[in-house]
């Protein structure tokens, strides 16, 4: 719990976010490309960062599904920057050794004849360490 | 005039027209892109975190030597843009400790956010001006209908990027009619196109991209015009457009008559 607590604690510190402006409106989740593909939406980061529920966000797949688009941190009435905390979380996750998500073996299978650089490099940035 | 350039690293490859006639169409209207020596890589996005620093570095240099230079440092890929402008931002803000550990890296050089990082289409607007465009345009585009895709990195976030209201955004029509065309406002045109989630969700770029495409068609576009190429790629590749995606330093080369 204590171990839980740092990890929350150090997820606020690097996010610059205070989780507890939110006052549950929802249009962060309401305003997210990724929505769909997403088990714990924008502003599900919001309340279970602050109460400390990060687990199941670590091992959720919504944190490679974020697409950084600032959608959220600009719709938000109370500036929470959802987007910031999301970041801080899968960086949490991305960090640990041997956690990467993408992996440069992985690259040539997903390349077709147009694909831009900027899509890999974009990718490597946010999903790998 | 001159103004320090960073092309990045689609520019030079899979995007190489968005770059040069991004230059060519300068030079027309009296601006010289000095290509910065030994350019790196921005990473595409912005990380937002706080203790981020090795990331900044690559924008960091790029903005030291158009500081060196006391030039505004021109880009015209989106994400691009958006990484410069962002990072600028941060070394800027003092009090965030980035700054600090940036400089420790760089160090004896400083680097304190002193350069003035200009999008393309802000150095059409702001620096050479469109009324001036539209006496240089030697082939209008009239009666055309397009549509301008801002997407997301262009804009937001807003007030540290600070080119156009963020949701009522402008500039790219501005753009249209400064070379004689008509813009075509619709409702995706600053939603995000699925970026580099095509790598990791075929179907959410696909859904993304798709209805950016119809939502435009619907409002009678005839063209979509872009400065992201990861945007072109998207609407293009995934949203199945049957428009046509053209670079916006492509529509200008042809209003100019720098292109056939």
């Amino acid at each position: 719990m204590e171990n839980q607590n740092n990890v929350r604690n150090e997820i606020i510190r690097r996010s610059g976010v205070n989780p507890r402006k939110c006052m549950k409106c929802g249009k962060c989740s309401g305003t997210c490309p990724a929505y769909d593909e997403m088990e714990y939406h924008p502003h599900q980061f919001v309340s279970m960062v602050e109460s400390g529920d990060i687990e199941p966000l670590l091992n959720s797949k919504s944190i490679y599904r974020c697409l950084t688009c600032f959608a959220c941190v600009d719709r938000c009435p109370r500036g929470v920057e959802p987007a910031k905390l999301i970041e801080a979380v899968r960086l949490t996750a991305v960090r640990k050794q041997g956690e990467n998500h993408l992996k440069a073996d992985d690259i040539p299978a997903l390349l077709d004849d147009d694909l831009p650089q900027q899509a890999i490099v974009s990718a490597f940035r946010k999903y790998t360490k | 005039m001159k103004v320090s350039y960073f092309p990045g690293c689609t520019l030079k490859t899979k995007a190489k027209i968005l770059d040069e006639y991004a230059r060519k169409c300068a030079e027309v209207l009296g601006v010289t892109l000095e290509e910065i020596e030994n350019w790196q890589c921005c990473g595409g996005v912005f990380t937002t975190s706080s203790d981020e620093v090795a990331t900044k570095l690559s924008s960091v240099r790029a903005l030291l030597s158009a500081k060196e230079k006391n030039q505004p440092l021109v880009s015209v890929c989106s994400a691009c843009h958006n990484v410069l402008k962002q990072t600028n931002a941060q070394i800027k803000d003092e009090t965030n400790g980035i700054s600090r550990a940036v400089n420790n890296y760089i160090a004896p050089e400083e680097y304190h956010g002193e350069t003035q990082v200009l999008h393309y289409l802000e150095l059409l607007r702001d620096v050479i001006g469109f009324d001036k465009i539209k006496e240089k345009v030697v082939n209008p585009l009239t009666g055309k209908k397009i549509a301008a895709y801002y997407g997301c990195l262009l804009l937001r976030p807003g007030k540290v990027l600070a080119m156009d209201d963020v949701e009522n955004p402008t500039i790219m029509e501005d753009f249209i009619r400064a070379i004689g065309a008509e813009p075509v406002i619709y409702s995706y045109r600053n939603e995000c196109c699925g970026g580099y989630i095509a790598l990791e969700s075929k179907d959410l770029a696909k859904a993304k991209s798709s209805r950016v495409i119809e939502n435009a068609k619907i409002n009678g576009a005839e063209a979509i015009v872009t400065a992201c190429p990861l945007c072109k790629y998207n609407l293009e590749k995934n949203g199945c457009s049957d428009l046509p995606v053209i670079y916006l330093t492509e529509l200008l080369a042809t209003a100019l008559g720098i292109k056939e």
